[in-house]
């Protein structure tokens, strides 16, 4: 309904989008991979969200949504939500949002939400360097966060 | 889960209503982004959220357009911009300020600007053109940051059609001494490869240079590459199985730099990737698997730290353990890790030992057996995607003994499923195994209703049509199809007593047809009843006008007797001024029908529910239209794809100035999208969806494929009811045995199996579920088909029930086309059956020895077909004086005065066109090698006459070779003149209109008379080699797409099909390389054009390329023709 189809590189495993949503509801960072059109983004988020915070603790991470899946964490009032298609190794996913959350908290010395807010751009690239076009191509930390290093770096010196 | 985030983050609620934390500290709170967070924080309703959006965003507009803001307050102003879009309201005004801003900004604000476009644009945006010429400016920096922002781009986002011009760059990049560029270099190879993989074709042996790098970052970034090639075809890459494996083993042995390592584990993406690869490679191949048992094994071994992510790379690592070439001692420990999976108290751990043990339970069944009481626990989980994933291992273990208790178990789930896709994906299980493996017809049919009222109208449509099909054509047994449609009958009765209106449309559907078919099954049901219970159907509010259609259809079927006529007359009454044109039809039909009693029976004859139908799928008889439209000027019909893609040339074309500054001229970049099909498999695969889409929107095949058609079964005319069951109907006996009461609901009213009863009833459940799992192999678990099963298959594979339904005369007169063209075609000196040639030609004919074939495969079958319909709205050949009787054997001795020189080529039959009392003129056309020859025959029956014959086309160019126009035949004689014909402008069909003068006894008179040749007659194979295909293929300008019926041969469907169309109609197949073919044919000789077919989602994917406007089009029109009259 929202993705137009299967993903066009014919793979059958990829990340179809990354979310940090408040327990409100209200989207803090969205990184689609396949293409949704911006008025459907915002109800395929709610419907996400929806979809986790109905969960209790003890359930599974990972809830079936549409035809994919999406793997969810929850750090204090902050849920990060992946969807992936079914093939994907959830379990791997559910840690590799842990690894962005660490790198974040590496970035910025103890991230808070606030953090994430004000620094939307730092964020984005910071996880461009993760994961692109579906892919993980990223997960060591001092190398996901070196761009970002020597650009702020540049700016000051 | 790091307990130092996870106490950070706890504290953070209480941070937001404070402004000096350290985060924000730097920003000042009342700069601008400063304002629009805090106003997002405070939001309390949507309706606020909108009001501060469109404020923002309209003070957005004004500064971006300022001619004062500076590239720093730009980049605010964009993050601002990201900000609105993450929100859902669209600010593209801003989109050609963030390419202004990586442009123009500094370091730190031309990172933003491309960041801002990645996420503002897609793929195909225009503006990203403009993107094209800093992303190469910066790839050529010295500043290596902006050469990695630059190559990060490219990877994210990039016009396809501009690959060419960064690609030499992009390639230099690959031996930069620095690795992150390096890596960057190998994944924007990557995207490439994904979006057009012919573009990066020739540096294969490149992606092995960065497999090989020093740098694992560089390798790791190959690995996506090769995974991707690797899926495509694990044959190439074989030889690299034993690199993998070196890798894996070193990363599993800690030889990478510590800070690979995630919580002690290294580099677990890796891993992963690594197996996943390994598994492709090893599946069905035990030499290759055996290459990599000992790093499995020391994979399963090293993996027993206990975190999520080793549980992770175990998964993964089972996967592959149970995909390759099996070793009984790696299964073992794979079985064992399943096991502590399931196992698991955590809760994520259960959820993939499950999917673990549905993906491995194909292989080896027994390892379900074993964990039986487990998988019957999560039957019963109180997390409702433990339930699910459960449901779905046992629909893989499904077999003939326990299919009652997973159905079972499933229709629970269905009932309490409020997530559309779920209910629409089970109800399809359900419905499957009850078609492969139902015990008994009771059973079936409840089940069905069961499937029927949970799915309702989201349900796929294949599902009832599916179950119509096998009620109708039933199975071997007469006696037994009888009892499942009287049980069928019987159940819905109950069901419109009951109270239909709870029931879903489709069902309703699915309802009425059953009972108009065969409600006469039931001795002691009068039809009344059964018009009434319809009836009834109608004046239900939710009723939807397509429910209504079926209703008085159903009707139609039923009124035989006086009472039922009544009924039906009054019902026709109210909806025969019905609003929708639909259901007014209906009621029309049904008045008529009621009013004769004599039309019904013969619109409905006895025991004809089963006749084929006979349906002109191709739409043949609009050809006329379709030429006369074409030829009094209008435009050929283009699918949407095609138009889409003019256009979008036509807009590449307007940007051409600035290809200018492009170190690759721009024609060479405007090439690069028409990709060689030789080449391309993953943009093939998007072509194919393309052209499925495409496929719905064009005109010749669309509405036979969809669902109306199917369920149009039903259509009035088609449907015949025995004649001699109207007695046995007529008695009226409204009786009915109390069984069969509620049958449905009792279906509802079972309750799960879920109490406190505990152990024994589990071991009970235990063994109804895992019954015949012990004794049997995966193998026949998976193949044992009941007789419902035999159906089921037959049923998906076809989803238009009617076009299989070839009619006969078509089938025999195109069995004899294949014959007869093989001969030509392949020049086989086989000798020919002559009485099969008597089809078409008469013996005495036959001068050639192999020139017998009739040419013109499809005009003849044209005509068989416009023969058998009772009305055709087009004949083929048109002649003012044509007399509807011709004698026959005048055409035969004509054959005889066909020229010498072309009676060595196979010519159509010879049509009378036109005659008076004096004069018969007769044609026919003849295929060289390199013309089409028209050949004229005027027979003179009389004295003497001096004639002219003058013939003329719009798009063909008719030479005639002898001198003088005016000629004298002679009395009692034969006269032949030849046109040389040149195709002016491809058409579908070409049309002649010839005017014939003569002058005998002082009068002179005229006639007129048309010829018409399919474009066929012009098609002659092209001998290319596929290199050449490939060059000519880039050069071709005019293309279309197509889906076409793949022929349902279960060996090689494709090669089949291409060889149906190479002797219908003088293709040539260059090659077939897997699912792709491809074909060259030219119009005569200097034409070409290029057929480019791939085998997709079971349909054949066609793409026609051609220099020559208008011949694809018109070629698919053939193709399709084809196909379908094969």
């Amino acid at each position: 309904m929202f993705f137009l189809g299967q993903s066009s590189s014919g793979t059958h495993r990829m990340i179809k989008f990354v979310l940090m949503v408040n327990q409100q509801g209200q989207t803090r960072l969205s990184r689609y991979y396949e293409p949704v059109e911006l008025s459907r983004r915002a109800a395929l988020e709610a419907d996400a969200v929806r979809c986790c915070l109905s969960r209790k603790k003890d359930q599974c991470s990972f809830v079936e949504y549409k035809d994919f899946k999406l793997v969810y964490r929850q750090y204090a009032a902050l849920i990060i939500v992946v969807g992936v298609s079914d093939g994907e190794n959830e379990l791997s996913i559910y840690e590799l949002i842990h690894n962005f959350v660490e790198v974040l908290d590496k970035h910025f010395s103890r991230v808070s939400e606030l953090d994430i807010m004000f620094n939307l751009d730092s964020i984005h690239i910071i996880l461009d360097e993760m994961i692109q076009n579906g892919h993980i191509v990223e997960t060591n930390k001092n190398r996901i966060l070196a761009p970002l290093t020597a650009i702020n770096k540049m700016v000051e010196g | 889960m790091s307990d130092v985030v996870e106490k950070t983050l706890t504290a953070l609620p209480s941070l937001l209503s404070l402004d000096s934390q350290p985060g924000s500290a730097k920003l000042s709170s009342n700069s601008k982004l400063g304002n629009l967070i805090r106003g997002i924080t405070e939001l309390t309703s949507k309706h606020e959220e909108e009001k501060l959006i469109q404020h923002e965003l309209s003070s957005i507009k004004e500064q971006v357009s300022s001619p004062n803001t500076t590239m720093r307050q730009m980049r605010e102003l964009m993050v601002r911009a990201v900000y609105c879009e993450m929100l859902g309201y669209e600010a593209s005004f801003s989109y050609i300020h963030a390419i202004k801003l990586a442009q123009q900004g500094n370091v730190l604000e031309k990172r933003v600007g491309y960041l801002a476009v990645s996420l503002f644009l897609n793929e195909n945006h225009e503006l990203l053109l403009l993107l094209v010429n800093t992303v190469l400016k910066d790839l050529q920096s010295t500043n290596l940051i902006e050469v990695c922002m630059a190559l990060t781009v490219v990877c994210q986002i990039f016009p396809k059609d501009m690959i060419p011009a960064i690609l030499p760059i992009v390639e230099e990049k690959l031996n930069h001494p620095k690795e992150i560029i390096r890596r960057k270099a190998v994944l924007a190879l990557h995207k490439f490869y994904l979006i057009a993989p012919n573009q990066v074709q020739h540096i294969h042996n490149k992606f092995r240079k960065a497999l090989c790098d020093k740098d694992p970052g560089v390798m790791t970034a190959s690995l996506h590459i090769y995974l991707q090639l690797i899926q495509e075809n694990a044959e190439a890459y074989k030889d690299l199985t034993a690199s993998f494996v070196t890798i894996l083993k070193q990363v599993v042995g800690g030889k990478l730099p510590m800070d690979f390592n995630y919580h002690s584990v290294p580099a677990p993406w890796l891993q992963i990737q690594l197996l996943r690869i390994l598994s492709l490679l090893g599946k069905n191949d035990q030499r290759t698997s055996e290459v990599m048992y000992e790093v499995l094994d020391e994979s399963l071994r090293r993996a027993e730290m206990n975190h999520n992510i080793t549980y992770a790379i175990l998964y993964e690592c089972v996967k592959c353990v149970y995909t390759i070439h099996p070793k009984s001692e790696l299964l073992e420990k794979a079985a064992t890790c399943i096991g502590n999976f399931v196992l698991s108290p955590k809760i994520n751990l259960k959820y993939l030992g499950l999917k673990a043990l549905t993906y491995v339970v194909q292989q080896d069944p027994k390892l379900a057996l074993q964990h039986q009481m487990t998988i019957i626990e999560c039957l019963d989980h109180s997390d409702v995607i433990i339930k699910r994933e459960t449901l779905e291992l046992l629909f893989r273990i499904t077999n003939a003994q326990n299919v009652t208790v997973i159905v079972e178990k499933m229709l629970d789930f269905l009932r309490l499923s409020k997530d559309d896709h779920t209910t629409v994906d089970l109800a399809g299980k359900v419905a499957e195994l009850a078609e492969k493996y139902a015990p008994d017809n009771e059973w079936f049919i409840q089940t069905m209703n069961a499937v029927f009222s949970l799915g309702g109208d989201m349900m796929q449509p294949e599902i009832p049509n599916g179950f119509l099909k096998l009620l109708s054509e039933g199975f071997d047994s007469e006696e037994e199809d009888r009892k499942l449609r009287l049980f069928a009958v019987n159940s819905y009765i109950s069901l419109l007593q009951g109270d239909p209106s709870k029931l879903p449309q489709r069902f309703l559907q699915v309802i009425c047809w059953v009972l108009g078919e065969y409600s006469y099954l039931k001795d002691d049901l009068d039809p009344v009843v059964v018009l009434r219970l319809l009836a009834q159907l109608l004046d239900m509010k939710g009723s939807s006008s397509d429910t209504k259609s079926w209703v008085l259809v159903a009707m139609t079927k039923l009124c035989w007797s006086e009472t039922a006529v009544s009924v039906a007359q009054q019902v026709a009454e109210t909806y025969s001024s019905s609003f929708d044109t639909t259901l007014r039809q209906r009621a029309q039909e049904l008045q008529h029908l009621s009013r004769d009693s004599q039309l019904h029976s013969r619109v409905l004859p006895p025991g004809g529910s089963l006749e084929p139908v006979e349906v002109d799928s191709s739409l043949s008889f609009l050809d006329g239209f379709v030429s006369e439209a074409l030829s009094a000027g209008a435009a050929p019909y283009k699918p949407l794809h095609q138009r889409q893609e003019e256009l979008s040339r036509s807009k590449a074309l307007s940007l051409e100035p600035y290809g200018l500054s492009l170190p690759i001229s721009t024609s060479s970049c405007s090439i690069t999208d028409r990709q060689s099909p030789t080449l391309l498999s993953t943009s093939s695969g998007l072509s194919g969806d393309s052209t499925d889409f495409s496929h719905r929107g064009s005109s010749t095949t669309l509405k036979l494929d969809g669902v109306r058609r199917v369920w149009g079964r039903e259509g009035y005319l088609a449907q015949k009811e025995p004649v001699e069951e109207v007695a046995q109907v007529e008695i009226p006996s409204p009786l009915r045995s109390p069984g069969q009461q509620g049958d449905a609901d009792s279906c509802h009213s079972r309750t799960p199996t879920a109490n406190p009863e505990g152990d024994r009833e589990k071991q009970q459940l235990a063994s109804s579920l895992f019954g015949g799992l012990s004794s049997q192999s995966s193998v026949c678990l998976m193949e044992k088909s009941e007789r419902f099963g035999r159906k089921a298959k037959g049923q998906r594979a076809s989803s238009t029930p009617n076009e299989q339904r070839s009619d006969p005369s078509v089938s025999s007169s195109s069995a004899v086309d294949n014959l007869l063209c093989n001969n030509l075609l392949e020049e086989n000196s086989e000798p020919i059956d002559s009485s099969t040639k008597q089809t078409f030609q008469h013996p005495q004919s036959l001068r050639v020895p192999n020139g017998a074939c009739d040419a013109e495969a499809i005009i003849s079958d044209d005509d068989t077909k416009g023969r058998n319909r009772p009305v055709s709205p087009e004949e083929h050949v048109e002649g003012d004086d044509f007399p509807p009787c011709e004698d026959k054997s005048k055409d035969l001795s004509l054959t005889a005065h066909l020229p010498a020189e072309l009676s060595g080529f196979s010519h159509s039959e010879i049509i009378p066109l036109c005659s008076n009392r004096s004069l018969d003129l007769s044609a026919c056309h003849v295929q060289t090698d390199n013309t089409v020859v028209l050949v004229v025959f005027v027979t003179n029956s009389s004295e003497d006459a001096n004639l002219q014959i003058q013939v003329l086309s719009e798009e063909l160019e008719v030479c005639c070779p002898c001198e003088s126009p005016v000629e004298e035949v002679r009395g009692h004689s034969v006269s032949v003149r030849q046109y040389s014909l040149t195709v002016k402008r491809p058409l579908v069909h070409f049309e002649l209109v010839g005017r014939l003068s003569y002058s005998a006894a002082g009068t002179l008179q005229s006639m007129q008379f048309s010829y018409k040749l399919p474009l066929t007659s012009f098609i002659r194979p092209l001998t290319v080699s596929t290199e050449e295909y490939g060059s000519m293929w880039l050069a071709f300008s005019h293309d279309t797409k197509q889906n076409l019926t793949l022929m349902k041969e279960e060996q090689e469907p494709l090669s089949a099909t291409l060889n149906a169309l190479k002797k219908k109609l003088s293709l040539h197949v260059v090659e077939i390389i897997g699912v792709e073919g491809l074909v060259a044919c030219s119009l005569l000789q200097d034409q070409p054009c290029l057929m480019h077919c791939r085998v997709h989602a079971g349909r054949l994917a066609v793409w026609l390329r051609s220099p020559v406007a208008d011949l694809p089009d018109c070629l698919l029109y053939h193709c399709q023709r084809a196909l379908q009259e094969h």
